[in-house]
């Protein structure tokens, strides 16, 4: 079974229909990016894996995510849950007001966690992980608004590790950086899928190429088609693939 | 020159003198306030003035510490009850008003700050004093009031609800709509993705506003409240209504007192001499305090983000 399965998926930003009939699955321990191009429906698609739509009024689903087999569009979800097993990482760091530390304990403290030697553990392996921990294990009660823009953001990828999600959606989370911040983003995803599942919206096409296993072409609101990386990058199915893929539309 | 570049010309000096005039006037009213304050500062010595509580009409004995008290302790009060109330205020306007209500709510807000001071002055007078007293200070006389050692302060003592307590609440009721508004532009600035990366790690509603939101406009709301300090050290009209003016000991959070601006409103047409130019200290000491509070309100506004 995949981790998350998409069925005949819609979704209404009032009445604006933003995606219709999106139906894939996203392989477990893998990364899929979602590429296309603006305004075709990938960023709305990232942000129904952890229904962060429902923040604002009038959005609407209809369809199925399974998430584990669960359906998480169902009306009892426990969203709070949700979103800890499902993590999100921005375009743009986002670092809370707050200690460096106190940034990657904020998820386990709101789950109740206070045991502060369980929470410097906690810390320490989220900062490793998102290979931060060389960087600021002399500053962690320093103001995390202090750290680089490429820091900012793997600070914000080990806030998301430290709730020890299932999957990470990340929504252009390079395109803000310099080349060599967005490499080490890009090394440490790869890194990182073999404990979580990775789904990243895109805008550059090399990276889609480079780190990712699966790619999705979305196309107003719809998906293109999707399938190893390796095929929809060399020998696409649709026409319309290979003509986005060699910039030919977009 | 072409005729052209002389109008230029003209126009930049026009602007010039218009601005220059501004700052000529602040010079002013400063170098006029010292002027007058001179002769009392000499008499009484700067530090015996800020640190005497005499206020004597007949041995011509004036000390400013009553009425700067008073506006020390007037102004706290009322950004004490004015800041939960604003910042809840913005909350609402910002996060949880339905979008079709925000605009009505936020306008009810903003004529609040429209309405001028001397209509808060009759209303806190014949209204508010007269509820309070009947309600609040009996409540707050009970309870506070029977705490031993400090509850004697929070024991009605006077009639006629002109005090203190009175006079801070309408204070509070007249910069609420300031401090609101500037949490709320503050508010709107809080990147949304930083929300929803409080959101996304499952916090909820109240514990992004509390724990994200907040703290990253602090600044901001630091700022309008100081600003909003301001305008509470230096409002008159209200006050003068409402605090009863009253150059005695301070033994209850319910008894009349004198602030700054309620001896200048009260006793300025009818002075002379020394207690003329103490008046004029007072309000030199007035003029630096706000100069200072629009400062670093200022300041601590301009460095967010």
């Amino acid at each position: 079974m995949d981790l998350l399965e998409v069925k005949n998926l819609d979704f209404y930003y009032g009445s604006q229909k933003a995606l219709a009939d999106v139906t894939l699955n996203i392989r477990r321990n893998a990364i899929t990016s979602l590429i296309g191009p603006s305004g075709c429906g990938k960023t709305t698609l990232l942000r129904c894996f952890n229904r962060m739509h429902d923040l604002y009024p009038g959005n609407r689903y209809a369809g199925e995510i399974r998430l584990q087999g669960r359906n998480i569009l169902s009306k009892n979800e426990d969203l709070i849950n949700l979103r800890s097993s499902v993590g999100m990482v921005f375009q743009k760091p986002t670092p809370f007001p707050m200690s460096v530390f106190d940034n990657i304990a904020y998820g386990p403290r709101l789950k109740g966690q206070r045991n502060l030697s369980f929470l410097r553990e906690k810390v320490e392996k989220a900062l490793r992980q998102a290979a931060l921990w060389e960087e600021v294990k002399d500053r962690l009660k320093e103001n995390a608004g202090g750290l680089s823009g490429g820091q900012q953001q793997r600070l914000s990828i080990a806030r998301t590790l430290a709730v020890d999600p299932e999957v990470i959606l990340f929504d252009e989370s390079t395109s803000a950086l310099d080349p060599i911040s967005s490499q080490k983003i890009e090394d440490l995803m790869t890194e990182l899928k073999k404990d979580v599942t990775i789904v990243a919206v895109t805008h550059n096409m090399q990276q889609a190429a480079r780190v990712s296993d699966y790619t999705a072409l979305m196309y107003l609101g719809s998906l293109v088609e999707y399938d190893e990386t390796e095929i929809i990058f060399t020998r696409p199915q649709k026409k319309m693939t290979e003509e986005y893929v060699l910039g030919r539309f977009g | 020159m072409s005729k052209a570049r002389y109008l230029n010309l003209g126009f930049k000096s026009l602007t010039f003198l218009a601005s220059l005039s501004v700052l000529a006037i602040i010079a002013g009213i400063f170098v006029c306030l010292l002027w007058e304050s001179l002769p009392a500062l000499r008499h009484f010595g700067i530090f015996k003035f800020l640190f005497t509580a005499d206020w004597n009409y007949a041995q011509e004995s004036f000390g400013a510490l009553r009425p700067l008290t008073g506006t020390a302790l007037t102004t706290f009060l009322a950004l004490l009850f004015a800041a939960p109330v604003a910042v809840g205020t913005a909350i609402f306007l910002t996060e949880l008003c339905p979008h079709r209500l925000r605009g009505a709510f936020g306008t009810a807000v903003e004529l609040l700050a429209a309405i001028p001071s001397v209509i808060y002055g009759m209303w806190g007078l014949f209204v508010f004093a007269p509820f309070l007293e009947a309600s609040v200070q009996p409540l707050i006389g009970k309870t506070l009031g029977l705490l031993p050692l400090i509850g004697f302060f929070f024991q009605s003592k006077l009639a006629g609800g002109v005090n203190v307590f009175t006079a801070s609440l309408v204070l509070a009721v007249m910069i609420t709509p300031f401090i609101a508004s500037v949490t709320r532009d503050a508010f709107n600035q809080v990147p949304a993705t930083l929300k929803e990366s409080a959101r996304g790690l499952g916090a909820t509603q109240w514990e992004t506003i509390r724990q994200v939101q907040i703290p990253y406009s602090r600044q901001a709301i630091g700022g309008g409240a100081i600003i909003a300090m301001g305008r509470a050290l230096g409002e008159t009209m209200a006050v003068a209504y409402v605090i009863g003016n009253r150059h005695a000991p301070l033994d209850s959070l319910f008894a009349p007192y004198a602030t700054i601006t309620s001896v200048l409103a009260n006793e300025f047409n009818e002075a002379a001499g020394l207690q003329l130019s103490s008046l004029f200290t007072l309000a030199l000491a007035l003029f630096l305090a706000n100069f200072l509070a629009l400062y670093l309100g200022k300041k601590l506004l301009k460095k967010e983000l």
